[in-house]
C-alpha cells in the first residue's frame, strides 16, 4: 500500500512531535511510530530542562553556552550551541504557553533547580537553570507535545516500525518502507520531506535506563543506506542508575542536594570535582564511580556486582515526597529500599547517543564532512548529531535539544516544501524490507534473538563502555563481526503476520548490531580521552589531533572515516575542571 | 520456587476462541516483575507469546495486563507483592477487542482520550513571559498529569464493561487537569462533554479505577471534584 503525504515523520517522542507541531496549513503530515506516541522514550525524562529564565537566581545563556560547550569537553560546534542556548528561553516559555505544568516559584514563575555542569559566571558555583514540573518533567512534555499534536490533527500511525528509507537515482529523499505490526503488511509513504527522529540506542548495552523500543533503529537504516554517522564513539553512561537494573535515578535527586558516598562512608566527589562535587558532568561522576569501584571503595552486593550510594535521606520527607516522588519510589518498588531512611544503590548506566546522524543547525541531514546535504531528509533529537552535546551532554540539554531543533527542523521543512515537488518513486522500493522479512520469517537456523543479544550487549558493556582500550575494542569488534555472521542463522518461533513482536525483535536486534559496529569503529579510530570516550591508551585529550568530528560511512561493505571541523566561536578549549 | 503461569492467548489467525496455556519458569525469582517472567517465557521457551512493552518501569503505560483479576502494569508489579497460591493468570485488559495474546486494541480508549479536547486551550495572546501560576494550583494539576494513559483504570471499570460508550475514568482525569488548570478557558465547554448520557454521572464510585491504577491516582477524588463542579453550575 502506498500512502502520501507531504511530510512523514518517524518518531513520536520530543523532537517528531515538535516538528510536526511546525506542519505548514495545507500541507499534511504523518507521524510513524513504533509504539503509542504516549509511550515514546522521552516521557522517562526526569529532572528538567534548561534554560537561562533566571526566575531564581541570576543567570544568562552565555553562562549556559559555555557551561554546553565545556560540559561537551570542547567538541561541540559552538555556532548550534549558541542558538540553542539563545532559543531556550523561548521555548521553554513557548512549552509553558502550550500547557505544560512546571512547577512554579513563590511568585507563580517556572520553577528551576539545580542539575550537573550548570554553573554561574562561567564555572563559579551551580546554578538554577533546570526547569521541572516535579520529577516527571519528560513525561509531562511528551504529554504536552502529543496534546498540541491532537489539536493540530496530526495523523499518526501507531505501530508502524520503520523499515527502510528511500532515496532516488538523484538523491533526494522521498519516502520510507514501513512495517505495520498489527498487520504484518509493509507499506510505502512516498513524501516530500522526511524527518528522522528515532531515539537512541541504549539497548545496545547490558545496563541501561533506555526503553526496550530504544533500538539503534534510525542510525542503523541511515548507516546502511550510506548516510555518515558523526561521533558515534561517545556514548553517555549517567552516573546513578539503579543498582542492577539500570533504571534512571535522576540528577535532580543530586541538584536538590543528595550526595554520593563509598563504602568508606565518603563523599568522593569532593577529590574529582571540588567546586561543583555531586554536580559535576555525567561523564567525570561515571569515571569517578568506575574508578571507586576498581579501588576498592565500592559496594559489593550479594551477587558479585558493584554499586556506590547515592543518599537523599537528609532531604527529609517533604521535599522529597515533592520533589523526588517518581524516582524514590522506583527504589521503593524495585530494591525495596525506603530513602527517606536509607541511601540508595546505584551504579553507571547507558543513557545517551551524543552522536548521530549528522545536521546542520536546520536539521538538514549531511551526507558528507563537507557539509553537503540531501534534499528531503532531516533529522533530531537523540539520533541526530547537530553537535551540540559535543562528547558529553549536560543533563537537561537533551529535552531542550527536541524541542529547540525539532521545531526548527520543521521549520526547514515548511521552507522546503515551497518549492520541493514529490518527485517519482524508484522502482522496488519494499523490497529490501521484504526480502529482509521473509529471510528472517523463513530461516531455520540455530540461533536465537535472544542469545545473539544478550552477547552483543554484554560486549558493548564490557569493552566500549566507560573505560576503554583499544586492546578492547577490536575483541568487541570481532564478537560483533561473529554476532553479524550468526544472525542470518537465526530462528523465530512466531511466523504470523499479526502483531509479530517476535519477528520486531528480529528487526531491531539487526539495528543493534549495525550501531553497535558504528560506535566500536568510531571509538577504536578515537586516540584520545575527550568527553565520555575514556580510553585508557590514550588518557589525555588531545586537541592538535582529536578536535574533529568523526564522519563514519559506510560503503560497499567498508568503513571509511573522513572528518569535520570543530566550530569553535566564543569560547577556546582549555582544561575541562570542575 | 514453584509457580505456574497461567496466560491467556489467542492469535486471530488460528484460534476460533481464547484459551490458557500454563507456563513453568524455573528461574524465576519473587524480586522478578511480571514482566520479567513474560520476556523470560518469551525469550526462552515460547516465541509466540505477545504483549507490549517499552520502558519496563511503570512511565510509558504499554504493559497494562490483568494479573489475577486486577489491572496492572506487568513491570510495575513484583511477584513478591501479589497474593497467589500457586497459580498467577494474566489476561488482557479487559473490555477491549484482543488483538493478540495480551494485546489489545486501544483505538477506543484513544478515541476517548481526543473527545474531551486534551488541550490547553486559551484564546487570549500569550504574555510574553510564562503564565504566572502559584504553586498551589500547580500542584493541584500533577496528580491528574501523572496519567500514563495505560488504560488500566478505564478497562476496570464495570460501567464500561455495561456500556462501551462510557467516555471512562482516565478521559475524566485528563478533563480535570484542565478544568482545574488556571490558564485553561474552556472548562464550560469541557464539562458538556461530560455531562452527558455516556459521561460522568455513569461513574458510581466503584473505586475499581483507584485500585487499578499504577501511578497511585486517586482518580474518584478527581471526579468527585468534576461532579461538584457540574452540580455547582446548574444551581
Amino acid at each position: 500500500m502506498v500512502h502520501k503525504y507531504d511530510i512523514v515523520i518517524v518518531g513520536a517522542g520530543g523532537a517528531g512531535l515538535r516538528a510536526a507541531i511546525e506542519t505548514p496549513p495545507g500541507a499534511t503530515c504523518a507521524v510513524i511510530t513504533k509504539v503509542f506516541p504516549s509511550r515514546s522514550h522521552t516521557g522517562t525524562a526526569q529532572g528538567g530542562v534548561c534554560a537561562a529564565l533566571a526566575n531564581e537566581e541570576e543567570d544568562s545563556w552565555e553562562w549556559h553556552m559555555f557551561d554546553t560547550v565545556k560540559g561537551g569537553d570542547y567538541l561541540g560546534d559552538q555556532d548550534a550551541i549558541e542558538i540553542m542556548c539563545q532559543d531556550a528561553i523561548r521555548a521553554i516559555i513557548e512549552l509553558e504557553h502550550m500547557g505544560l505544568p512546571f512547577s512554579r516559584t513563590h511568585d507563580g514563575k517556572i520553577a528551576q533547580r539545580r542539575f550537573g555542569g550548570h554553573t554561574r559566571d562561567f564555572g563559579k558555583a551551580p546554578v538554577k537553570r533546570a526547569c521541572y514540573s516535579a520529577d516527571r518533567t519528560g513525561h509531562v512534555m511528551l504529554q504536552t507535545l502529543f496534546e498540541n499534536c491532537i489539536r493540530n490533527r496530526v495523523n499518526f500511525f501507531p505501530e508502524y516500525l520503520v523499515t527502510d528509507i528511500i532515496i532516488d537515482k538523484k538523491g533526494i529523499c522521498c519516502g520510507v518502507v514501513v512495517y505495520d505490526i498489527a498487520t504484518g503488511e509493509i507499506h510505502t509513504f512516498h513524501a516530500r520531506a522526511v524527518m528522522f527522529a528515532t531515539g537512541g540506542y541504549g539497548r545496545a548495552y547490558r545496563i541501561t535506563s533506555n526503553a526496550m523500543i530504544s533500538t539503534g533503529d534510525g542510525f542503523d537504516i541511515m548507516y546502511e543506506r550510506g548516510i555518515p554517522l558523526e561521533d558515534m564513539e561517545f556514548v553517555q553512561f549517567h552516573p546513578t542508575g539503579l543498582w542492577k537494573l539500570g533504571i534512571l535515578v535522576s540528577e535532580a535527586a543530586r541538584g536538590e542536594g543528595g550526595i554520593l558516598l563509598n563504602n568508606r562512608g565518603e563523599r568522593f566527589m569532593e577529590r574529582y570535582a571540588p567546586t561543583v562535587k555531586d554536580l559535576a558532568p555525567r561523564d567525570m561522576i561515571s569515571r569517578a564511580i568506575m574508578t571507586e569501584i576498581r579501588e576498592g571503595r565500592g559496594f559489593q552486593g550479594t551477587d558479585g556486582t558493584y554499586y556506590i550510594n547515592l543518599d537523599v535521606s537528609h532531604l527529609g520527607k517533604k521535599i522529597i515526597d515533592e520533589k523526588l516522588p517518581e524516582i524514590t519510589g522506583f527504589a521503593r518498588t524495585y530494591l525495596g529500599i525506603e530513602p527517606t531512611r536509607e541511601p540508595i544503590p546505584v551504579q553507571p548506566t547507558t543513557h545517551y547517543a551524543m552522536g548521530g546522524i549528522p545536521t546542520d543547525i536546520d536539521g538538514h541531514v549531511l551526507i558528507d564532512a563537507k557539509g553537503n546535504i540531501m534534499p528531503g531528509l532531516y533529522s533530531a533529537g537523540e539520533c541526530a548529531c547537530v553537535s551540540v552535546h559535543g562528547a558529553n551532554r549536560l543533563g537537561t540539554n537533551s529535552l531542550l535539544d527536541i524541542v529547540v531543533f525539532g521545531r526548527r527542523g520543521g521549520k526547514a521543512i515548511t521552507e522546503y516544501l515551497k518549492t520541493a515537488e514529490f518527485v517519482p518513486l524508484p522502482k522496488n522500493v519494499e523490497e529490501k524490507s521484504r526480502d529482509h522479512i521473509s529471510t528472517i520469517l523463513c530461516n531455520v537456523g540455530k540461533e536465537s534473538v535472544v542469545t545473539l543479544r544478550t552477547e552483543l550487549q554484554e560486549t558493548m558493556m564490557e569493552n566500549v563502555g566507560i573505560f576503554r582500550t583499544k586492546a578492547g575494542i577490536k575483541k568487541a569488534l570481532k564478537k560483533i563481526e561473529e554476532i553479524k555472521s550468526r544472525y542470518k542463522h537465526t530462528t523465530i518461533e512466531d511466523k504470523g503476520k499479526t502483531f509479530n513482536t517476535d519477528l520486531v525483535e528480529a528487526i531491531e536486534l539487526k539495528h543493534l548490531i549495525g550501531t553497535s559496529e558504528a560506535i566500536a569503529v568510531s571509538a577504536l579510530n578515537r586516540e584520545e580521552s575527550r568527553g565520555a570516550h575514556a580510553c585508557e591508551d590514550f588518557p589525555k585529550r588531545d586537541d592538535k589531533k582529536w578536535l574533529k568530528h568523526t564522519f563514519l560511512t559506510l560503503k560497499d561493505g567498508k568503513t571509511r572515516i573522513t572528518y569535520k571541523p570543530v566550530t569553535i566561536t566564543r569560547f577556546q578549549p582549555q582544561e575541562r575542571k570542575y | 520456587m514453584e509457580v505456574v503461569f497461567k496466560i491467556q492467548r489467542f492469535d486471530p489467525q488460528k484460534d476460533q476462541a481464547p484459551y490458557y496455556r500454563e507456563y513453568e519458569v524455573p528461574s524465576v525469582d519473587t524480586n522478578w516483575s511480571i514482566l520479567d517472567v513474560l520476556n523470560e517465557i518469551k525469550w526462552k521457551q515460547d516465541g509466540t507469546l505477545t504483549y507490549r512493552r517499552s520502558c519496563a518501569h511503570g512511565i510509558c503505560g504499554s504493559d497494562g495486563v490483568r494479573i489475577n483479576g486486577k489491572n496492572r502494569l506487568a513491570c510495575a508489579l513484583l511477584l513478591q507483592d501479589i497474593e497467589y497460591k500457586k497459580t498467577v493468570t494474566i489476561e488482557p485488559l479487559p473490555a477491549l477487542p484482543v488483538i493478540k495474546d495480551l494485546v489489545v486494541n486501544l483505538q477506543s480508549f484513544y478515541d476517548k482520550y481526543e473527545v474531551i479536547k486534551p488541550f490547553l486551550i486559551n484564546k487570549n495572546p500569550p504574555p510574553e513571559r510564562e503564565r504566572l501560576q502559584s504553586n498551589k494550583d500547580a500542584e493541584l494539576l500533577f496528580e491528574s498529569a501523572k496519567c500514563i494513559l495505560c488504560a488500566c483504570c478505564t478497562t476496570s471499570c464495570p460501567s464500561l464493561w455495561t456500556n462501551e460508550n462510557y467516555l471512562g475514568p482516565a478521559s475524566f482525569l485528563k478533563v480535570f487537569r484542565f478544568v482545574f488548570d488556571t490558564r485553561d478557558e474552556a472548562a464550560d465547554e469541557r464539562l458538556n462533554i461530560i455531562d452527558t448520557q455516556d459521561g460522568i454521572w455513569r461513574c458510581h464510585t466503584i473505586f475499581n479505577c483507584v485500585e487499578a491504577c499504577p501511578k497511585e491516582i486517586d482518580i474518584t477524588w478527581h471526579i468527585s471534584k468534576l461532579k461538584k463542579k457540574l452540580v455547582a453550575r446548574k444551581f
